[in-house]
């Protein structure tokens, strides 16, 4: 079991009045699942991604990575978990401007074990061919496509080979042409082993996951 | 990640930013090329200012008519007309740590050979002027006693002097005029170089102090502008004040109540002055290159609040895909210090050219010490440390969810 949730909560601390965002959640993920998140806007999506990808902490309950209890750690070994287990998608890429598509994907690297700049760059270079972009290396955010900009973030997402992918709505900037490029890739991610977690709005989007967790009101339903 | 990759991000995020990066380092150069310059001329004309004190002369002990009143260097010399050649005559006979002795009058005068003309000043001095001043003839001799005694037209050239008015051209038994009045030239004065006060010692002529007074300033009277005399040694120096001064009161008719007329000077006291003016020099400097670096600091200190708001996302994205907080201080960190430190180092660049440029007008050697270099880029480097921590710190800070958020 890759992920193991139990009675996780998360309340945001307004000035006034007291958030909850998440409401005792229990869930787990399995190794290899391609799962997509669905719900209402503010039921909790991001916050539950979030929380799994080791960026935020949750107020109470235990959250098991691959049988690990990680919502005490430090936040320097969180960091360490981002970088060796977590690859994120974003729906705005976030993408470094003025900066070409390698040293993009090379990004991780720099935070993980000393490596040469060498194989820096042929491990992102391999990456970027892998999601077809072999010919797209020098050139900058500004120089890409949509559907380009976030093969380069999802290329950047693999290049430490982590087990597990979060991706918060990553076609919701995206034709549908490229949302499909997209899934497409997802799915052969998922084929070669690699568990993807998704948060989407759309449906047909959804299709592509093995399994859907709707969300209402900071619950599993 | 590793230092080198470290300061490599940042040097690439200040090239990214140009113009911004410069005009921000601006306080920075300014405040260390300031402090490279005037510690490099200030030591070069110091060094200069004590090889030319020692090119004065010997043990130089100078006497001047008038009394000082105030604590600097005699203003007035030569106004009062209460010093004679008599006086310096008995000094010399009578205090046995006076080992030479010359009067000294000044004239300035229009040189003429020929074509060739020469505004310079003429000193009327006696023929122990050559060791009071430890300064040899080059060529040809220097007058004589009875050249002095007869008041007679000779004189001896400086080498500035010669140079200009012969133009290589030998200028032995040549005549000169100097305000038109004819002068035979008996021989020409090694070269000396410039005095402590940029003075080219070289233009001068020499003349018996009679014969400048006599038929240059037309006078009968024996006063003068100034007596110089060598002693024996330096140890003489306070005793030999006491004996003159005492030898001056009495020959002056001075009553007890009544201040000396004279005013003697040493080197000791240029010397002094020297290390006066050089070291409220160097705190001016030390205030002004503090004021600057300051205002340089708190520019880096506010551009790299800018830089760290601008690129808030990107520190969202970083801490993101595994970077620690001690990365992202270190990443802004060593972007301060590279902006302070090619500041300092822009800064020494151009603090050499300018003391090379001063001591080259100056005629000074360029003293540059790699004591005050290393210091430099010292102290570039913590105004960058000092004014980037709290940038630094701000970034570190972030939240990674918010900052990705941030639009
Ligand atoms: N930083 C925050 N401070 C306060 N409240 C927050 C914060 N982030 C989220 N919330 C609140 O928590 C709840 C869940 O937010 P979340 O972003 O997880 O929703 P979501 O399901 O991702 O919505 P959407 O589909 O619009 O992205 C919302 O009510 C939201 O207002
Ligand atoms: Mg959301």
């Amino acid at each position: 079991m890759l992920i193991s949730l139990k009675e996780i909560s998360k309340v945001y601390h307004m000035e006034e009045v007291d958030v909850p965002a998440l409401r005792s959640v229990t869930a787990t993920i399995d190794t290899g699942e391609f799962v997509a998140i669905m719900g209402h806007s503010g039921s909790g999506k991001s916050t539950l991604l979030n929380l799994l990808g080791c960026l935020d902490r949750p107020d109470s309950g235990t959250y098991l990575l691959d049988d690990k209890e990680v919502s005490r750690l430090s936040s320097d070994d969180l960091a360490r978990i981002r970088n060796q287990k977590i690859g994120f998608v974003f729906q705005n890429f976030n993408l470094l401007a003025r900066t070409s598509a390698l040293e993009n994907v090379e990004l991780p690297l720099y935070y993980g074990p000393k490596i040469s700049a060498a194989e820096r760059q042929e491990r992102a270079r391999s990456l970027l061919t892998r999601v077809g972009l072999e010919n797209r290396l020098g050139h900058h955010p500004g120089q890409l496509s949509g559907g380009q900009q976030q093969r380069v973030a999802i290329a950047r997402a693999l290049v430490n080979q982590p087990p597990l992918i979060l991706a918060d709505e990553p076609t919701g900037n995206l034709d549908s042409r490229s949302a499909d490029d997209i899934m497409a890739l997802f799915q052969e991610l998922n084929r070669e082993g690699i568990t993807i977690v998704m948060v989407t709005h759309e449906p047909d989007i959804a299709r592509y996951a093995k399994r859907v967790i709707q969300m209402k009101d900071g619950q599993i339903v | 990640m590793t230092g080198l990759i470290t300061i490599r991000i940042a040097m690439r995020a200040l090239v990214r930013n140009k113009t911004r990066s410069l005009l921000t380092a601006l306080g920075i150069i300014i405040g260390i090329a300031a402090v490279i310059a005037v510690v490099a001329v200030g030591q070069g004309a110091s060094v200069t200012m004590r090889n030319q004190i020692s090119s004065m002369g010997n043990n130089l002990l100078m006497i001047f008519p008038g009394s000082q009143r105030t604590g600097g260097f005699h203003g007035g010399a030569g106004t009062q007309q209460t010093l004679t050649a008599e006086d310096g005559e008995a000094i010399l006979r009578e205090c046995p740590m006076v080992q030479a002795m010359s009067p000294m009058v000044r004239a300035g005068g229009q040189c003429i050979y020929r074509e060739n003309d020469w505004a310079t000043s003429v000193q009327g001095v006696n023929v122990q002027y050559q060791e009071v001043r430890s300064w040899d003839v080059a060529s040809g001799s220097f007058f004589t006693d009875s050249d002095l005694r007869s008041a007679a037209r000779v004189c001896v050239l400086g080498q500035t002097v010669a140079e200009n008015l012969f133009q290589g051209e030998d200028p032995l038994n040549k005549t000169i005029r100097i305000k038109n009045m004819p002068f035979r030239v008996v021989g020409v004065m090694t070269k000396k170089g410039s005095a402590a006060w940029g003075q080219d010692q070289d233009d001068t002529i020499i003349a018996p102090w009679t014969t400048v007074r006599r038929v240059l300033q037309n006078s009968p009277f024996n006063n003068v502008n100034q007596l110089m005399m060598s002693l024996v040694s330096m140890d003489a120096l306070p005793a030999a004040k006491d004996e003159i001064s005492k030898i001056l009161r009495q020959r002056h008719r001075l009553n007890q109540t009544t201040d000396d007329d004279f005013t003697i000077t040493d080197m000791t006291e240029v010397t002094q002055m020297i290390t006066q003016v050089s070291s409220l020099m160097t705190m001016l400097l030390t205030i002004i290159a503090s004021i600057s670096l300051a205002v340089g600091g708190i520019g880096i200190m506010n551009i790299m609040l800018v830089a760290v708001s601008e690129r808030t996302r990107e520190i969202g994205l970083r801490l993101a895909v595994g970077a620690r907080r001690r990365d992202i201080l270190m990443q802004f960190l060593a972007e301060a210090v590279a902006l302070s430190g090619a500041g300092g180092i822009i800064g020494i660049g151009l603090g050499i050219s300018v003391a090379n440029i001063v001591a080259k007008v100056n005629h000074w050697p360029v003293m540059i010490s790699a004591s005050a270099i290393l210091l430099a880029l010292t102290f570039s480097a913590g105004v960058g440390i000092f004014f980037g921590f709290y940038p630094a710190w701000r970034a570190a800070r972030l939240n990674p969810i918010e900052s990705l958020r941030r639009e």
